[in-house]
C-alpha cells in the first residue's frame, strides 16, 4: 500500500463558481464536507474501523423502513396483527420491507457488538474518551430497548409471549419490580395499552434519545480524534495520519455494500415470518426470545427464591457498573491487548459465559422432547398462517348487525317486522337513522319496553308531526318489534 | 474536485504529481457519488412500490352481490325485493352490510335492479302492491314499477344499479347516489 498521506497537495480554495460555489456561499457546505471527510486517522485507514459507519447506515435504514411501515401499521390490540399481516401478505414489497426492518434489528445488534468489541480490544476508550464510551453504552442500551419494544408490535403469538416473559422478568427486580412491570404493560395484564406504550417508546421516545446520543457520540469522537492502532498513544497520536477520505470511506462503504447485499438476499429469500394472532389464552405456548436476549433468558432460569436477588440484581449490577466505570478505572495508556491480560481475560470470560448461556438454552430446548415438540408445532403454525391469503378484518359495525339477528329469536322476528313495516324506510337499516327520522340505536337506554309500546301505539305530537304513523300490530308482533329495538346498540 | 489536506499535515509535492492525484481523487469521488446515487435509487424502488400500493391496486372495492338465478326473474309480474349482502373492502378491513334492492323490468321488458334508497332524502322506498307503484313513506315521492318518477318531491327516478350475469346468476353492485339532485351521481 502506498501511503497517500505523503502526497497531499495544498488545500485548494473553496469552490467559488457554479452550483457548488453558489451553495457554498450560502451554506458553508464545503467546510462541513471537509470536516466530515478530512478527519485524520493516526496510522492510516483500517478495516477494523468500519463498524461505526456500518451502525449509522443500519440506523438510517431502520428509520426509513420504520417510517414506511407506519403507513399501514395501526398500534392497537385489535388491528396490529391484521395490519402487519396486510403489510406482509398484501402490500407490494411489504414482506421485503418488514423483513428489512426486523432483520435490520438483528444486524444492528451484531454490528454493535463488533463495534463495542473493537473499541474494547483496541483500548480505544482510553485517553480522555470516557464520555465517548459512556454515550456508546447508552446507545447500546437504547438499541436493546428498540429491539425489545419493536418485537411486540406485530402482536403475533411469538411477540406476545416473548414480551410477556420480558415484562415478567422486570417484576423480579426487588421493591420496584411489580410497579415496573405494570408501568411497562400499562396495567397488570398485557393488552392494547401495552401496544400503545411500546409503540410510543419505539417510535417517539427512544428514537429521540438515540438521535441526541448519536449526535453527541460523533461530536465527542471528533473532539477526541480517532484512536488509531493499538500501538498508538491514546492522548498524543504520533503515527502518520491518513485522512478519512478516500481509503477509509471506501472501506466503510464496502461494509455498507456488504450489509445491503446480505440483508437484501436474506429478506428476499427468507422473508420474516408472521405467526397467528396473539392468543393470551393459549396455555401451551412456549415463549422464546430473540437470539440476543437468549443469554439473559437462560441466566434468569438459574435464579429462584431468596437467591434470585443475587442473580437478577447484584451480579448484573456489578457487571454493568464495571463496564460503565471501565475508562475511569483503566487509566494506563497501554492499548496492546497482549499487554492487558486482565481486560482481555474478563472480555473472553464474559463472551464465553454469554455464548455458553445462549447455546445452553438452545441445547435444552432441543433435548427436552416436550419443548422441542411444542416449538416445532409453533413453527408449523407460523408457516401455515403465512400460507393463508390475507383476510380483511370485519369492521365492528357489520359484526354487531350480523349478531343481533342471530342472538335472540324474538329480536330476529322483530327485525323482519321492522323491515316489512318499512320502519327502516325512515329510521334506516338497523335503526341507524336517516334524514327523515331519528336513529333508534341505543333507545333501550332511554325508554322502557312499556314506554316504547306506548309511543309506538300512540305517537307523541312531535312524532306525528315528523310523519310517524301509529303502529297497529298484534301484541306478539309488537313484543318482537320492541325486542328488536332494544337490541339496537 | 478537490484533494485537499486536513490541517494536520501538508506536505508539498511537485505540481505535476499533485495534479495527477487531483484527477484521480476527483474521479474516485465522482465514482463514489454516482455509485451511491445508483444504490440509493435501487433501494428506493421497494419503498416507492410499497407507498404507491393503494394507488396501483384496488384497495377499496365494492364487490358484486348475487341476487339469485336469472330464471327466477324471467316471469316477473311486479318488482320483488331482495336483500343483498354488501361486502365493502377498505384497505385491511371490510364492512358487511345488508341492503334492500328491487328486481324489476323496464318498459322493454329487460331486467333492471333498483336501489331502495329514495333519491329524495334517502328513505327506504317500499313497493305498494295496491297502487302498483313505489310510494316513499317519508315525503310521498311516487315512482312507476320501472323506477321512473311519477310525482312527489324527488327530482329524479329511482336509481338503477350496475348488474352483470355470472354463471347464470344475476349480480348487482350496490352504490349510493347523491340525493336531492336531478342527475344520478355516484357518491364516493
Amino acid at each position: 500500500m502506498h501511503s497517500t498521506q505523503n502526497k497531499q497537495s495544498t488545500t485548494p480554495p473553496p469552490p467559488d463558481k457554479g452550483v457548488r460555489g453558489w451553495l457554498n456561499h450560502r451554506t458553508g457546505l464545503d467546510a462541513l464536507l471537509r470536516t466530515a471527510l478530512y478527519e485524520p486517522i493516526p496510522g492510516g485507514a483500517r478495516l477494523a474501523y468500519v463498524f461505526g459507519s456500518g451502525l449509522l447506515f443500519i440506523f438510517i435504514s431502520q428509520i426509513i423502513t420504520g417510517v414506511f411501515l407506519a403507513l399501514y401499521y395501526v398500534p392497537s390490540a385489535d388491528h396490529a396483527h391484521t395490519t402487519v399481516a396486510y403489510i406482509t401478505k398484501a402490500v407490494t414489497a411489504g414482506s421485503f420491507l418488514r423483513s428489512l426492518h426486523a432483520y435490520g434489528a438483528s444486524a444492528m445488534i451484531i454490528v454493535l457488538l463488533l463495534h463495542l468489541s473493537q473499541t474494547y480490544v483496541y483500548g480505544a476508550y482510553k485517553g480522555r474518551r470516557e464520555l465517548l464510551w459512556l454515550s456508546g453504552l447508552a446507545l447500546f442500551a437504547l438499541i436493546l430497548g428498540m429491539a425489545f419494544t419493536g418485537y411486540l408490535l406485530p402482536w403475533d403469538q411469538r411477540a406476545y409471549f416473548a414480551t410477556a416473559v420480558g415484562t415478567n422478568a422486570a417484576s423480579e427486580v426487588p421493591l420496584i419490580g411489580e410497579s415496573l412491570k405494570r408501568l411497562m404493560r400499562g396495567g397488570t395484564e398485557m393488552g392494547t395499552l401495552t401496544i400503545s406504550r411500546f409503540f410510543v417508546a419505539h417510535v417517539f421516545l427512544i428514537p429521540a434519545f438515540i438521535f441526541a446520543l448519536v449526535a453527541s457520540h460523533i461530536f465527542i469522537f471528533r473532539k477526541a480524534g480517532a484512536a488509531g492502532p493499538v500501538t498508538e498513544d491514546p492522548f498524543e497520536p504520533k503515527q502518520k495520519p491518513e485522512l478519512f477520505y478516500p481509503r477509509q470511506v471506501v472501506m466503510d462503504l464496502s461494509l455498507t455494500a456488504l450489509l445491503i447485499v446480505g440483508l437484501g438476499l436474506l429478506c428476499f429469500f427468507m422473508p420474516m415470518q408472521l405467526g397467528p394472532p396473539a392468543n393470551p389464552a393459549d396455555a401451551q405456548y412456549v415463549p422464546r426470545p430473540e437470539w440476543y436476549y437468549l443469554p439473559i433468558f437462560q441466566w434468569l432460569k438459574y435464579w429462584h427464591g431468596s437467591a434470585s436477588v443475587v442473580g437478577i440484581l447484584v451480579i448484573p449490577s456489578i457487571l454493568v457498573a464495571a463496564v460503565i466505570a471501565l475508562p475511569f478505572l483503566d487509566r494506563s495508556i497501554e492499548r496492546r491487548p497482549w499487554k492487558r491480560p486482565v481486560a482481555m481475560g474478563s472480555y473472553a470470560f464474559v463472551l464465553f459465559v454469554l455464548v455458553g448461556l445462549g447455546l445452553r438454552s438452545q441445547y435444552l430446548d432441543r433435548h427436552d422432547p416436550g419443548v422441542a415438540l411444542q416449538l416445532a408445532k409453533q413453527k408449523t403454525e407460523e408457516q401455515e398462517f403465512m400460507r393463508k391469503p390475507f383476510e380483511p378484518e370485519l369492521s365492528s359495525a357489520s359484526l354487531a348487525a350480523a349478531n343481533v339477528a342471530l342472538a335472540d329469536p324474538l329480536a330476529a322476528k322483530g327485525k323482519t317486522i321492522f323491515e316489512a313495516q318499512s320502519c327502516n324506510a325512515c329510521h334506516g337499516d338497523g335503526g341507524v337513522g336517516t334524514a327523515a327520522a331519528p336513529a333508534l340505536v341505543g333507545i333501550a337506554a332511554k325508554l322502557s319496553p312499556d314506554q316504547m309500546a306506548a309511543r309506538l301505539q300512540h305517537p307523541t305530537a312531535k312524532m306525528t308531526a315528523g310523519g310517524m304513523p301509529p303502529v297497529d300490530l298484534p301484541s306478539d308482533d309488537l313484543k318482537a318489534l320492541i325486542a328488536y329495538m332494544q337490541s339496537l346498540k | 474536485m478537490c484533494a485537499c489536506a486536513g490541517d494536520s499535515e501538508t506536505t508539498a509535492t511537485s505540481p505535476a504529481t499533485s495534479g495527477a492525484l487531483d484527477n484521480r481523487r476527483s474521479f474516485l469521488g465522482a465514482l463514489l457519488g454516482v455509485g451511491s446515487v445508483f444504490v440509493g435509487a435501487l433501494l428506493s424502488v421497494p419503498l416507492i412500490r410499497f407507498a404507491l400500493f393503494p394507488l396501483l391496486r384496488l384497495t377499496t372495492e365494492l364487490k358484486f352481490s348475487s341476487l339469485g338465478k336469472l330464471g327466477e326473474f324471467s316471469s316477473l309480474a311486479e318488482p320483488v325485493m331482495r336483500t343483498i349482502q354488501i361486502e365493502q373492502v377498505d384497505g385491511w378491513r371490510k364492512a358487511v352490510s345488508e341492503k334492500a334492492v328491487y328486481v324489476t323490468k323496464d318498459t322493454q321488458g329487460k331486467l333492471l335492479v333498483l336501489t331502495s334508497v329514495c333519491p329524495h332524502l334517502g328513505c327506504t322506498v317500499p313497493w305498494n302492491k295496491e297502487k302498483n307503484q313505489f310510494v316513499c313513506p317519508c315525503h310521498g315521492a311516487i315512482f312507476a314499477p320501472d323506477g321512473t318518477r311519477v310525482s312527489g318531491p324527488s327530482l329524479r327516478g329511482m336509481d338503477a344499479l350496475e348488474t352483470s350475469v355470472q354463471d347464470g346468476q344475476l349480480q348487482v353492485r350496490f352504490q349510493y347516489f347523491r340525493q336531492l339532485v336531478s342527475d344520478k351521481e355516484v357518491i364516493g
